[in-house]
């Protein structure tokens, strides 16, 4: 029998501006060095399924943090009531995502166990902030699960600060994996696609799978719109990326 | 929750009932999302706010879309009612 012993407890971090900030860590109590991963929630927030994402990273041997993003509109608030009031404040302000990810990077590499190599995985929102990551923060590897408005334009009148980043595409530095579902709308095939054109046209390192049968939020093991087939594929794309790219 | 599709409007004059109790309604964001509790992938959903008292004065709805559309004439014919009184 392998030890697989796993520490989860919630902690606070420095975040952007400083800023006390909740976040949930899990961490293996094997020796390491290891990797860590940045895993981002989906809007719905900082929830209990979040949080078990967080725990798998960890009994897959990384060190895994998911900070609260809603923590200083919410603090201590049930995730829907919080993600219901981030929404109602216009979400989550790109710079500010990008501090508290920073913040939890850095937290990450110091651990004991650090490798120095860090990954991120965002769902939702999340995706689009994984991807952001790519530009913005020392990431080894980014995964966007399903992202919407990483390319395409947010209708007029759209009360969320929510920009596409099809023009930072020159500027991400991590590999890339992204995982949709073909029967999607927000991110749609054809924004999937004409992301992968610009991956493509910039020369970066990236990995999409695309799932037939799948909408949004398969991962979702809570939600309607889970699909187990697509879910365990993208688990097992997710496991071999990792392995790649934040192994020592 | 990535339609990310949100209308927000200001409220007056109206209260809502929330876990607390009655409590004084300042705004209300309606959008076309996944819902946390009912049994379809996108609902229309409404959170009644009140930001001053905190995220838990809040009174949810998610509605599928054909509730949504009965509540709409619902309140249209009442609102029309309303304005004969």
């Amino acid at each position: 029998m392998a030890y697989d012993a796993v520490l989860a407890e919630t902690v606070g971090i420095r975040g952007h501006g400083d800023d006390l900030v909740e976040a949930y860590i899990a961490r293996p109590m094997a020796p390491g060095p290891r990797g860590g991963v940045i895993v981002i929630h989906h809007m719905p927030g900082y929830d209990r399924e979040s949080k078990e994402v967080v725990r798998r990273f960890a009994v897959l041997g990384y060190d895994a943090i998911c900070v609260n993003l809603y923590s200083r509109e919410a603090p201590g608030a049930a995730p829907d009531d919080a993600a219901a009031t981030a929404r109602a404040q216009g979400g989550v302000p790109d710079e500010r995502f990008v501090g508290d990810a920073r913040a939890a990077a850095r937290w990450l590499r110091d651990l004991p166990t650090s490798n120095g190599k860090v990954g991120s995985i965002g769902y939702c929102s999340g995706g689009r902030q994984a991807f952001l990551t790519s530009v913005e923060v020392d990431v080894q590897a980014a995964v966007d699960c399903y992202g919407a408005f990483v390319v395409g334009t947010p209708p007029e009148g759209f009360p969320l600060q929510v920009q596409p980043l099809a023009d930072r595409v020159p500027e991400v530095r991590a590999p890339i994996l992204g995982l949709f579902g073909n029967d999607d709308s927000y991110p749609s095939p054809e924004q999937v696609d004409e992301l992968e054109k610009l991956l493509q046209e910039n020369g970066k390192t990236y990995e999409f799978h695309r799932y037939d049968g799948a909408g949004h939020a398969f991962f979702s093991v809570d939600r309607p719109s889970y699909r187990p087939e697509a879910a365990v594929d993208g688990w097992r794309q997710v496991e071999a990326f990792f392995a790649t790219h934040l192994a020592v | 929750m990535c339609t990310y599709s949100t209308e927000k409007i200001e409220v007056a004059r109206s209260s809502g009932k929330g876990p607390e109790g009655w409590f004084p309604l300042r705004t209300a964001t309606v959008y076309y999302d996944h819902p946390v509790h009912a049994p379809d992938e996108h609902t229309v959903n409404i959170d009644f706010l009140n930001p001053e008292q905190g995220p838990g004065a809040r009174v949810a709805v998610e509605l599928s879309l054909d509730t949504a559309r009965e509540l709409l004439e619902a309140l249209r014919t009442t609102v029309e009612r309303a304005a004969h009184h």
